[in-house]
């Protein structure tokens, strides 16, 4: 995807070519207009040739039960009552966040497996994905999935491959309710607020947006009905790279790999400032 | 009494044992690395790339953890903490320095060798819980992504003690000339065993 450039790369030290910079681009999913069709599901498995295995009924309106190699987005349904006696059904379009700081990329050990492009879309590069699921744990929103076919890890591309084009992924060009909009980060982040304003207005005094700053934001936002409790509809309230993974790649990484070249280092001049320890083999000294 | 030149340190069994450890351990630490860090990345292709690297890596691991477990057995009772060890640990830096006089009487093992045992042992122990853990296609899945990232720095950190351990461990072996004799022939002379191990030598003595 030359046209999208590359600003990070997983398993990679030296800096990734950005001499260009292209505007940072973002998906806005409006919960309050989500009639929870599922149109954007079957877009999304149109346009990147998936077909998920055909699953059972769960007793709930969410199918597939769950997010899949080969399910990337997924409509989850909420009944939760969110003052005494006032029950509310909440619908909510998952799928990969794309942090501006992705835990994924940050986990990967494998060079170029995960990219960061400078428009701001997290991508696998399942050819140079090697399966150890290490994105799995750098994610906080458990999104990444391995396939039990060929363990390679598999979610949303934000159809970088459309984007690359000029074309809006296809769960936005499906979407029969304009729930689903997509643009520059600016522009969705100046209509998100607006939208989320509008929803205040009208009585839904917790609405606003998530694009949580604990990942340093995100490239798939929502307005939320009720943004102050983002655990009803199973988003993370203040989401960040998990301390376990940032110590991890942030501090043990370097400072070890450095310790163990140390220590073999430390070996080799003992030996030529100290020198071996020699027994002759007269020697007659009894200990 | 007639002194043999050469005095049997390992049996032909603990040797072959030792050298299994050493290399599963080569294997694993290699492929590990190339997990661990870009800059070794390209250990990964010692074993047919990055998916064979972390496919093989934990089966190497488990062979490496079993045949050392027959070596932590044999040899558990030989590593004890003694009073003479800790007097000897004082002397440390002497012992670096190659100026050591009137140490303790050492038996098999010094006390150095005896804290390389235990790193080993918890190491050992460490690794294979977290490995467990965190082992994909089969394991990880069914733990909490959360106990799987506590698994992913406790491997991370007992694989470093463990290298650096063996870093020092195979220094000593070239450093302390005679040594590697004792794992690859398994014999080591008498003026060595009376230098370095003078309690060992006696008892081996005594029993000829």
């Amino acid at each position: 995807m030359q046209s999208l450039d590359v600003k990070a790369r997983s398993g990679s030290t030296a800096p990734a070519p950005g001499v260009r910079t292209i505007p940072e681009v973002a998906k806005l999913i409006d919960e309050s207009k989500c009639i929870g069709c599922k149109a954007c599901q079957v877009a999304c498995m149109n346009w990147n040739d998936l077909r998920d295995e055909v699953g059972t009924n769960i007793g709930v309106y969410d199918n597939p039960a769950d997010l899949t190699p080969s399910s990337w987005t997924l409509m989850r349904f909420f009944e939760v009552e969110t003052e005494k006696d006032k029950l509310e059904w909440l619908i909510r379009k998952d799928g990969c966040l794309h942090c501006a700081d992705p835990g994924c990329l940050k986990a990967c050990p494998a060079p170029g497996a995960i990219v960061k492009y400078s428009n701001g879309i997290v991508d696998f590069v399942s050819e140079n994905c090697i399966g150890c699921g290490y994105c799995v744990t750098g994610c906080p929103f458990n999104v990444p999935r391995i396939s039990k076919a060929d363990n390679k890890a598999y979610k949303c591309s934000l159809c970088s491959d459309r984007v690359a084009v000029g074309q809006a992924p296809a769960c936005v060009k499906t979407c029969p309710t304009g729930a689903i909009s997509f643009g520059s980060k600016e522009d969705m982040s100046i209509y998100a607020e607006k939208r989320a304003g509008e929803l205040r207005e009208r009585g839904h005094k917790g609405a606003g947006v998530y694009d949580p700053k604990g990942v340093g934001g995100t490239h798939v936002m929502y307005v939320l009905k009720h943004a102050d409790r983002p655990e009803l509809v199973g988003l993370p309230k203040d989401p960040s790279v998990s301390t376990m993974v940032t110590l991890w790649k942030g501090v043990i990484k370097p400072i070890a790999t450095a310790l163990m070249g140390a220590a073999a280092f430390a070996g080799f001049l003992h030996y030529v400032m100290v020198g071996p320890k020699e027994v002759k083999e007269d020697e007659k000294e009894d200990a | 009494m007639s002194e043999p030149k050469t005095i049997e340190r390992y049996t032909p069994k603990e040797r072959g044992n030792h050298w299994i450890v050493a290399i599963t351990f080569i294997l694993a630490a290699l492929s590990g690395l190339a997990l661990f860090h870009p800059s070794m990345f390209f250990f990964a292709d010692l074993f047919g790339g990055g998916p064979w690297a972390r496919i093989l890596h934990p089966f190497i691991g488990v062979v490496m953890f079993l045949f050392f477990c027959i070596t932590m057995v044999r040899f558990w009772h030989l590593n004890k903490m003694t009073d003479a060890d800790r007097q000897w640990m004082k002397s440390v830096k002497e012992v670096m320095m190659n100026r050591e006089k009137n140490l303790p009487e050492v038996g098999k093992y010094n006390a150095g060798q005896k804290y390389m045992f235990k790193l080993m042992v918890a190491c050992m122990f460490l690794l294979l819980l977290s490995g467990i853990i965190m082992w994909r296609p089969y394991f990880a899945a069914s733990f909490p992504v959360g106990l799987v990232r506590f698994a992913v720095v406790v491997h991370a950190v007992s694989a470093v003690a463990l290298i650096i351990g063996i870093i020092v461990h195979v220094y000593a072996a070239i450093w302390v000339k005679g040594t590697m004799r004792a794992m690859v022939r398994g014999d080591v002379s008498a003026a060595w065993a009376k230098h370095h191990h003078p309690g060992w030598y006696k008892e081996v003595s005594r029993s000829n």
